[in-house]
């Protein structure tokens, strides 16, 4: 057979494309390109203490409530929710919204309060689904034990919108002796993460018709502030509390290892992942690192509570998948590695842009 | 998962490594073909775990890569055209073409979606049939049976409105033009399970026998690949070099023969063009013409493309296993998956993309 050498062009490549004019889908996912556009857009013309600490909520204080009394702390959070569909299995966007809010307050130790709901619903829109959705609102409120008091309506022309957008604000307070932030966590402290990884984005996924199989996969969505008062009533020694969201658990301990400069090593073999998730993750190419949750917090917790946090946790009904994945060292600081399955060790890097399924 | 966690233990793992070890007596140079297997490898640190006189060398087998950016400028004018709906893989998304990439087609107010099979695009066409309904189909052989099936179904259905951008792309002529390349470093090949699933191994044979050199049918689970390293370096070391099958739970020589029929009914062999490798002869596959009237190229007026393509990276020696990623000046610094300056950072699959995302230091 005859010899086949190409001509080689020599190196060639495409000019980069960094999207730095225009918005694309990827500025929302959560990872790298979200935080460039925070830093580049939004940061330098907003900046102040309590913004710039790039945690779950704003940590601000009120000062001179009473005489002779500590300032009162607050937590302040906002969330807005475009999820599609509507409806998922185990959840919905009303639910999704409270929780979401609860959550981001709940990951400072704070306990959440008061929360504002504001709605954009697009012309053509069933009042039924609407009132299912703030049937469900209320629900969620409830089972958190908060309440819901300021709202606002918008409505936009059919296709300005997708059926209903919801944004949440909400405060919580905190009690003077806690002191939970991303900055926090040392060489020596225990990753806790308190259950099953990316049950969210693949139930989104089914109820999208895009997994093109069935799974029994329910959202995670849930409320977690009685876990967090359960595991702070155990310990005094958590040093980081967050819930990773979009981008999931790889993009928030990135965050958490720059924002402590700490490394973070993880042990793949003990990361909590549903069979059915890491099956249909496994199918489409996914990673479920990088799948979304919303009903799952990471715990980032001194050495001698390790235990008892870990124990407390499972108690509660959200935390009984509770598992200890990790720990904190000074090697690599901002780096998150994962010693994998079969002994070798690799980079666990936030997620890019937007998360695309694999070709084959 | 069952069928997937025993080929992830790692006690199973270590054995065969130990094995590889017991066994290698000098230094061997051996390439992965498949994308996938790189991401495995790199995904597990299964390399960290081998002796240091196994090289691993990345090979060019990431279809995303090595699509044309012809052909990624082609896709990018379609989807930009008046009432198409394009719908592609989702890897393709983010290749960027000369100006601009699928993303920012989308963003601009194309109707660009992401599908997992081009039977799913055939049925966007028949929900949709005021559109023309478009499917990039592109890949190795894995990809090729699923994308000439919805052709042929188009054809018995009479769905006019849905038509493919084909580019495929076949691993045994790049074989050959590794192995036929003057400053060839490979003397063993581990060949892609996935692609053998499909086309069998028997086209291997003459390719082995002409340049002496050990290939192995290999898996993707890393019990898999380094099973498939261990008999690469035995048959190394015995000086030997034939085809073996290391992935006979899913390979048979023959191949899956309704397939590759419907292979041969849709498509013939052309010269490709591979990015940054260059025209490989016969190393593609087109529609015949007498499915023309599904051919994308045909239905859309895209004779006009001009591409500009600036030389700035090492994208083209990468895939040919020439260099590795991190001997690349603008590895991990102007070059990231979020600012790709060549297409193996710009796949999920690429080797770039591999080491950028587990192994930077």
């Amino acid at each position: 057979m005859k010899t086949i050498t190409p001509p080689l062009d020599g190196p060639v490549c495409p000019l980069p494309l960094t999207h730095h004019d225009q918005i694309v889908l990827g500025h929302g996912s959560g990872g790298k390109m979200t935080h460039d556009l925070i830093a580049k857009v939004f940061r330098p013309p907003l900046s102040n203490p309590a913004l710039d600490a790039g945690d779950d909520a704003a940590v601000v204080q009120v000062c001179n409530v009473a005489p002779n009394q500590a300032p009162l702390r607050l937590a302040v959070s906002t969330d807005s929710h475009v999820v599609w569909p509507l409806f998922f299995a185990g959840g919905d966007i009303g639910r999704l919204a409270v929780c979401g809010t609860v959550n981001d307050l709940a990951m400072m130790g704070a306990k959440p309060l008061y929360l504002t709901a504001g709605f954009v619903i697009e012309e053509g829109l069933d009042i039924a689904v609407l009132q299912q959705v703030v049937t469900s609102m209320q629900a969620a409120a409830q089972e958190a034990r908060v309440q819901i008091v300021a709202g606002d309506t918008k409505v936009v022309q059919k296709g300005k919108a997708d059926k209903l957008f919801i944004n949440t604000s909400g405060i919580g307070s905190i009690n003077t002796d806690i002191h939970i932030n991303g900055s926090n966590a040392q060489p020596g402290d225990i990753v806790i993460v308190s259950g099953t990884l990316g049950d969210h984005g693949i139930a989104v996924l089914e109820a999208r018709g895009e997994l093109g199989f069935e799974t029994n996969i329910q959202s995670d969505v849930a409320p977690l502030n009685h876990l967090v008062e359960a595991i702070l009533s155990v310990s005094h020694q958590i040093h980081v509390l967050r819930d990773p969201t979009r981008g999931g658990l790889a993009t928030s301990l990135n965050e958490i290892a720059a924002q402590s400069q700490v490394g973070i090593l993880l042990e793949e073999n003990q990361i909590p992942v549903h069979p059915t998730t890491a099956a249909a993750c496994e199918m489409l190419g996914f990673d479920p690192l990088y799948v979304a949750n919303e009903g799952k917090l990471i715990a980032i917790v001194g050495p001698d509570d390790a235990q008892v946090v870990l124990d407390a946790m499972r108690a509660t009904l959200y935390g009984a998948g509770a598992a200890i994945i990790g720990e904190v060292g000074s090697h690599h600081p901002g780096r998150v590695l994962l010693k994998t399955a079969i002994g070798g060790t690799r980079i666990v890097d936030v997620l890019a842009g937007e998360m695309l399924p694999r070709i084959c | 998962m069952k069928h997937i966690e025993e080929y992830r233990d790692s006690h199973l793992v270590q054995g065969v490594i130990a094995e590889i070890r017991r066994m290698t007596t000098r230094r061997w140079v051996i390439m992965e073909i498949c994308g996938g297997q790189t991401h495995a490898i790199m995904r597990y640190g299964l390399d960290q775990l081998l002796p240091a006189e196994i090289e691993l060398v990345h090979g060019p087998g990431c279809p995303v890569c090595v699509t044309s950016l012809e052909l990624v400028d082609k896709a990018i004018a379609i989807a930009s055209s008046p009432d198409v709906i394009f719908t592609s893989y989702g890897d393709m998304l983010r290749v960027p073409g000369s100006r601009q990439d699928l993303f920012s087609v989308r963003a601009n107010g194309g109707d660009v979606r992401v599908v997992y099979s081009p039977l799913d695009a055939l049925e966007t066409a028949k929900q949709n049939p005021a559109k023309q309904v478009v499917f990039l189909a592109i890949g190795f052989e894995t990809t090729a049976p699923a994308n000439g099936m919805s052709v042929l179904q188009a054809q018995k259905q009479g769905i006019h409105n849905f038509s493919v951008l084909v580019s495929h792309v076949r691993v045994p002529p790049a074989m050959h033009a590794i192995l036929g390349a003057p400053h060839n470093r490979i003397q063993g090949f581990l060949a892609a399970g996935h692609v053998c699933a499909v086309m069998g191994y028997w086209e291997y044979l003459p390719i082995s026998r002409q340049y002496h050199v050990p290939m192995v049918v290999t898996g993707f689970e890393p019990l898999d690949i380094a099973q498939g390293i261990l008999m690469t370096v035995r048959q190394l070391e015995q000086g030997s070099a034939r085809v073996e099958n290391g992935y006979t739970r899913l390979v048979t020589k023959e191949g899956n023969q309704s397939a590759q029929a419907v292979i041969d009914r849709v498509f013939e062999s052309c010269d490709q063009k591979w990015r940054g490798i260059g025209v490989i002869p016969h190393s593609g596959w087109r529609l015949k013409p007498e499915f023309s009237a599904f051919d994308a190229e045909t239905r859309f007026d895209i004779s006009e493309i001009k591409t500009d393509e600036p030389p700035v990276c090492i994208a083209g020696l990468i895939l040919q296993g020439l260099k590795k990623p991190y001997e690349c000046p603008a590895f991990g610094t102007q070059c990231t998956p979020i600012t790709p300056l060549g297409a193996t950072m710009v796949s999920s699959e690429g080797a770039c993309a591999a080491y950028y995302r587990y192994r930077r230091d």
